[in-house]
């Protein structure tokens, strides 16, 4: 358990100093960054031709958002489709089908890294290089700046919200904000730890894969060990809560994670960034106290996630009910990180919707499959880089609604008033999560022959409840066990990856310029108090209501009737 | 509801007065009035007036469905007995909701039915040149003259332009005290229905048939026509969004149930549907805003729309006048202080010829005093009383010699001291803060002698008259609930600075604007909107007209003018200053009573999941038995428990709605920590409770 422990404190030593270094990188005035950093940014701004004084109302920062990732995401489709004509290809790896370049595009540009693919095999450098990675550092810096244009509109200190030239609430600059994260942020941090996951072994080359000569000749004549740059993929994938890895059992390959060393820097680094956000929420918008209440509220939730999964692991897998050997449940997990480590990552890369993993999630038991299918639904619990802290404000905008009229006032948050409007920007961004997974996952066991699940029944069900929530959330793990690189998996996934992508970040965007532009109302004693313990507990409440009153039925059939048939 | 469907008497009066008492809240239903509320709830199953309430159209659809599936298994001779029970429990949900509108609408509809005799039989004596023609009151038109006699009822609403009379109002207010209404003050309005005890006035109409308090209140008490609040089309877009997620979560079950090799009965998806979605508020829903509007009418409140009683709740600034609110009004005359080379003779003299003619409460008071205190002046028949005037703010009277005595505040008589050459001396100044900080109102006098050739100061202080006035009982602790509700209290006064701080420190005030004139009232109201403060006032002069309007809440005295009434959003028919207090409240509980509800039916949901989806899958699925925590009687049973009680909560709770959540005057912070716990805890533990006891129940039946 002490591995644990140690996890979460080595997150709040570092987030701490992160996070305010990184409210220092989106403050509105000028810094000693700037000396270190402007010229390189302004260098890109130039290149692309930006103005970064200017100012932009929440339609245009969303328009650039979307413009970005339209170009991002045909620039990715072609290296996929066209990766055998291209350089950097020593293993003459060629083009993917069109249905599966779709999908595996969709996955990149939205911060997923969903896999209908197995990445060493299907993927040249150059696409590693430039679909991938390039993806896994573009995308979570969207993330990031959508959070900083939402927190700085809803949240700023009063008056703070400036106007753009045609009187709309200015809510930044996309690009800038996008340009500062990557450059101040993202690449610096990516590459310290890129350097101490090379320091333990991980491959950093460009050469081809490797051919060993098996000590057993017998069983194959040769083996070909696939490398590359992984470390530097490795470092962003697990910052930016990106979890494609470069292999396709992603960090349960000994190249991706070899030591206990590499494997404690994987897992902090899979909640360093979400937390560090708060912090910079705290420090960017002077709601010290609503930041707080926000951390103690998610902490609390990845508790309880993390808790029984790793309860679960470590207990023995049913399959080996009447055998001897007592322990905890090994089975799809690597020995070297035993079934603690492996939970905690394995709850940890839901909750943040990472999606890297170090074990097989298909393997754990039933409960602690569904703690990883409650991160998903939750999807606040930290949650993805920018996109997790941003779901948890609608919750609490929710909480707001109700604990408002609790308290006999006119719904408001922070003294702005919460109308039909937002509750309809609210209601269609939560909506759409029940509505797309279970939809499409019904659609998926009704057709014959459209599942390909591994498993009948509950666990078959889990797998294909697991799969759209992954994509939804934006997670990209999966249970696997389906035969998931057909075009209905790839489109229909498509659909729920982009779709739970851009709506949560629009909608919110939208929600706070909208609520920026009204008038604020003095804190009394009477007005509604975010920041206090009993708004926290039902912030809790809802966060946790909404996700049991979607999805108690289908996880019922799914997890739970799976664990209850299980249990002796 | 029996005393509600009598046929009412000739005026409302009598009407507001019965259903202010608990007795007529919930009485007994009688054999009549329930037969025409069920049948008032039958015709409300109309899909047309379903379709208003998204949530209660969905249990419409719903129980149709089930119907048709009760139908199906009586024709192919299967057993349909739990079809038919599940049928009429969901028929009985849209029932109970239906009652929940027309229990709450039938507490205004007998005040409206007697409202609207009162009006139609309305007759006018309308002035045509020099003859008087009688009219119907419909056949009036705007600014039409009308004469009204001792014992007539006033046709229409209007002001006073000529003479004054005492008015019984109780119609509109069920207050019996007549009430004196005069031409040309801020107590010049009259409202149709009232009746005149004495005198003749001439009225001109200011509001046609159709328009009147009378009109307003008639369209209030009917709930039906009331618009929804922006509150209400939020929580319903909230409910909506739902509604639909129950429906996806429900209708997906059916593949999801296929899937894993089990069967699911429609008629229990359709159960499981109703008790998810958000039943119990989207059928109160109406009921709540409904009885809001009804209990801002039982204190005598008629407000202009619903959304005046919902911003009520949200006030964080109450704008007082001091007179007749912080204190009776009444104030009095309690001392004559001279200064300078003054006698008190003098002083006590001055004041009385200057105020004999003054026909305000201080005035006269002044009279009193001085007579008491041996002063035996009287005016001559060259004397010429000055009244009071809003410019120079003084009064008094100018002598045939050419000497003027004038009252007044004091920075106003020191104008008028030293713009006539006289000399303000610094003891007034002193004199003047010792009285204000005593928590009087000083009242300055001066005289200007006769003019003679000497070139003498001409004008010269007599003294200072201390103005007391008493601070009403227990209007500190009303201010105290206020504060705690974050309520900022002003007091807006014309006296002066010291006097104000004294009774605001005295009557538990926040703050106080002293010296205040209409202009200022109207700039402090700009001051706090511009600030984000919702602000409440009352008044009911004509020049308090721009600032009611202007005002988040603005609270017209029915007393008042017809301009005050038209720029408020709500007309106190008592005129009681102190209303605004009542008013704050009655827009809180309004609020808290929908947030609660809300809370409570969401909470109830999880046990209502825990009671059906066990029973669903235990014949597929027998591990789900372990699911089944109330460990109910058969599946049969803890569905129909779980839809029953889904159905049973919206009547039991009806009252609640209707009488809406007690509130403690308190923080919102500790508000919620009462709040959270009963409603949101609560809401969770019931339902467990109760499907356990109904299914108990239900057991010895099946």
């Amino acid at each position: 358990m002490n591995e644990v422990f140690l996890v979460y404190a080595v997150v709040l030593l570092l987030a701490w100093p992160l996070g305010r270094y990184l409210a220092l990188v989106h403050a509105s005035t000028p810094t000693r960054l700037d000396r270190v950093f402007g010229s390189l940014e302004h260098a890109v701004y130039r290149a692309m031709g930006i103005d970064p004084a200017a100012r932009m109302g929440w339609a245009a920062y969303g328009k650039a958002l979307l413009e970005l990732h339209l170009v991002i995401a045909l620039i990715a489709f072609a290296i996929l489709m066209l990766q055998g004509w291209l350089p950097l290809n020593p293993d003459g790896i060629p083009g993917m089908d069109w249905d599966l370049a779709l999908h595996t595009t969709a996955a990149f540009i939205t911060n997923t890294n969903q896999q209908h693919y197995a990445g060493q095999a299907q993927l040249s450098y150059f696409a590693q290089l430039f679909a991938v990675v390039a993806m896994q550092v573009i995308t979570p810096a969207a993330g990031i700046a959508a959070l900083v244009a939402i927190l700085r509109t809803l949240l700023g200190p009063e008056g703070a919200q400036s106007r753009t030239a045609s009187g709309d609430v200015a809510v930044g600059h996309f690009y800038v904000d996008l340009v500062r994260t990557i450059v101040r942020l993202l690449l610096p941090l990516a590459f310290v730890t890129a350097l101490l996951l090379a320091w333990q072994g991980v491959p950093s080359t460009f050469e081809g894969a490797r051919v060993i000569q098996p000590l057993d000749e017998s069983a194959v004549a040769e083996q070909r060990i696939p490398v590359g740059p992984v470390a530097p993929m490795v470092a962003i994938k697990q910052l930016g809560t990106n979890g494609g890895g470069w292999y396709g059992a992603n960090s349960a390959v000994p190249m991706e994670n070899p030591t206990p060393v590499s494997n404690l820097v994987e897992t902090v680094a899979i909640l360093l960034i979400p937390v560090a956000l708060l912090v910079t929420a705290a420090y960017l918008t002077g709601q010290r106290r609503l930041a707080l209440s926000i951390f103690a509220v998610m902490l609390v939730l990845s508790a309880s996630l993390s808790g029984p999964a790793i309860w679960s692991e470590n207990q023995p897998n049913a399959a080996f009910a009447g055998i001897a050997a007592e322990g905890p449940n090994l089975e799809g997990k690597e020995v070297r990180f035993g079934a603690t480590a492996t939970a905690l990552w394995g709850s940890l890369t839901t909750q943040t919707s990472n999606g890297s993993v170090s074990g097989m999630l298909d393997s754990f038991n039933p409960l602690g499959g569904l703690a990883a299918l409650m991160g998903m639904f939750i999807n606040a619990t930290f949650g993805g880089v920018g996109i997790g802290l941003i779901n948890y404000l609608l919750f609490l905008l929710l909480a707001a609604f109700l604990g408002s009229l609790m308290v006999g006032r006119s719904p408001e948050f922070l003294g702005r008033s919460i109308e039909a409007k937002e509750m309809k920007l609210i209601s269609i961004a939560l909506l759409l999560q029940p509505l797309l997974i279970l939809s499409l996952t019904a659609v998926a066991v009704t057709v014959p022959g459209l599942a390909q699940t591994s498993n009948p029944g509950f666990h078959g069900l889990s797998q294909i409840l697991y799969e759209y929530s992954s994509a939804y959330a934006n997670n990209g793990s999966g249970l696997e066990g389906l035969g998931d690189d057909t075009p209905w998996w790839n489109l229909s996934c498509a659909l729920a990856l982009i779709l739970g992508r851009f709506i949560p970040i629009l909608a919110p965007l939208a929600i706070a310029a909208a609520m920026a532009g009204k008038r604020v109302a003095p804190t009394t004693s009477g007005s509604l108090n975010v920041a206090t313990p009993s708004f926290a507990v039902l912030t809790l409440g809802v966060i946790l209501m909404f996700a049991l009153l979607s999805f108690f039925p289908a996880l019922a059939l799914g997890p739970v009737a799976e664990q209850l048939g299980l249990a002796p | 509801m029996s005393s509600l469907s009598k046929q009412p008497d000739d005026s409302m009066a009598s009407v507001l007065r019965r259903s202010r008492k608990p007795r007529a809240r919930f009485a007994p239903l009688t054999g009549r009035s329930l037969l025409r509320l069920v049948g008032q709830a039958i015709i409300r199953l109309d899909p047309r007036s379903l379709a208003r309430n998204p949530v209660m159209f969905v249990v419409g659809v719903g129980t149709l469905v089930t119907l048709w599936l009760t139908g199906e298994a009586l024709l192919g001779g299967r057993p349909f007995g739990f079809d038919l029970a599940i049928t009429a429990t969901l028929l009985f949900t849209l029932l109970f909701a239906n009652a929940a509108e027309v229990i709450a609408e039938a507490r205004g509809r007998a005040q409206a039915d007697s409202l609207r005799s009162t009006r139609d039989h309305l007759l006018a004596n309308r002035l045509a040149g020099e003859r008087e023609e009688q009219v119907a009151a419909r056949d009036l038109r705007m600014g039409d003259r009308i004469r009204v006699r001792a014992g007539e009822l006033i046709p229409a609403d209007g002001e006073i332009v000529e003479g004054a009379a005492s008015i019984n109002e109780s119609a509109v207010t069920g207050e019996s005290a007549p009430v004196l209404r005069e031409a040309g003050t801020d107590n010049s309005g009259v409202t149709a229905g009232t009746k005149v005890l004495s005198d003749v006035i001439l009225i001109e109409v200011t509001a046609v048939f159709g328009q009147t308090l009378l009109d307003r209140m008639i369209a209030l008490v009917e709930g039906a026509k009331r618009q929804k609040t922006p509150n209400e089309i939020a929580l319903t877009v909230l409910l909506t969004a739902l509604t639909l997620v129950f429906l996806v979560v429900v209708a997906t079950l059916l593949p999801f149930a296929r899937f894993v090799g089990t069967e699911v009965s429609p008629t229990v998806l359709v159960a499981l549907l109703v008790c998810l979605i958000p039943t119990t508020i989207g059928g109160l829903l109406p009921a709540i805003g409904i009885a809001g509007m009804d209990r801002a009418m039982r204190a005598n409140l008629v407000a202009k729309s619903g959304k005046a009683v919902e911003v009520a709740g949200n006030i964080d600034t109450l704008l007082l006048d001091k007179t007749g609110t912080v204190t009776y009004g009444d104030r009095h005359a309690t001392d004559f202080r001279p200064v300078g080379e003054a006698t008190e003779t003098r002083l006590r003299d001055a004041a009385l010829l200057a105020s004999l003619a003054d026909p305000t409460p201080e005035g006269k008071s002044i009279v009193a005093l001085a007579r008491e205190r041996g002063a035996s002046a009287a005016a001559g028949v060259d004397d010429r009383f000055v009244p009071f005037s809003a410019r120079t703010r003084l009064s008094g009277i100018d002598r045939p010699d050419g000497g003027r005595i004038r009252k007044g505040a004091p920075d106003a008589i020191r104008r008028f001291v030293t713009e006539n050459g006289g000399f303000y001396p610094e003891e007034t100044t002193r004199v003047v803060e010792e009285v204000a900080r005593g928590g009087a109102t000083p009242l300055v006098v001066a005289e200007l002698l006769p003019e003679d050739d000497s070139g003498a100061d001409r004008g010269r202080v007599l003294g200072v008259v201390p103005l007391g006035d008493i601070i009403k009982p227990g209007i500190k602790e009303r201010f105290a609930r206020l504060r705690a509700f974050g309520v900022r209290t002003v007091l807006i006064t014309g006296d002066n600075a010291l006097t104000a701080a004294a009774i605001a420190a005295e009557a538990g005030l926040d703050d106080y604007v002293a010296e205040a004139t209409p202009e200022q009232k109207l700039e402090l109201i700009r001051r706090e909107q511009a600030e984000g403060r919702l602000v409440a006032m009352m008044g009911d002069g004509t020049n308090d007209a721009p600032a009611l309007a202007k005002a988040d809440l603005g609270l017209a005295m029915n007393s008042g003018t017809q301009a005050a009434k038209e720029a408020g959003n709500m007309v106190d028919l008592d005129s009681d200053p102190t209303k605004l207090l009542e008013v704050v409240e009655i827009g809180k509980q309004l609020l808290v009573t929908r947030g609660a509800l809300t809370t409570f039916s969401l909470a109830n949901d999880v046990a209502k999941y825990f009671a059906i989806l066990p029973a669903v899958f235990v014949a597929g699925v027998p591990a789900m038995a372990a699911l089944d925590l109330m460990q109910l009687h058969s599946p049969e049973s803890a569905v129909l428990a779980a839809v029953i009680f889904n159905a049973l909560v919206i009547p039991l709770l009806i009252p609640f709605a209707l009488r809406g959540v007690r509130i403690r005057p308190s923080s919102a912070d500790a508000l919620l920590r009462r709040n959270l716990p009963i409603y949101g805890l609560g809401g969770l533990l019931l339902p467990f409770i109760a499907i356990k006891g109904i299914d108990l129940g239900l057991s010895l039946v099946i």
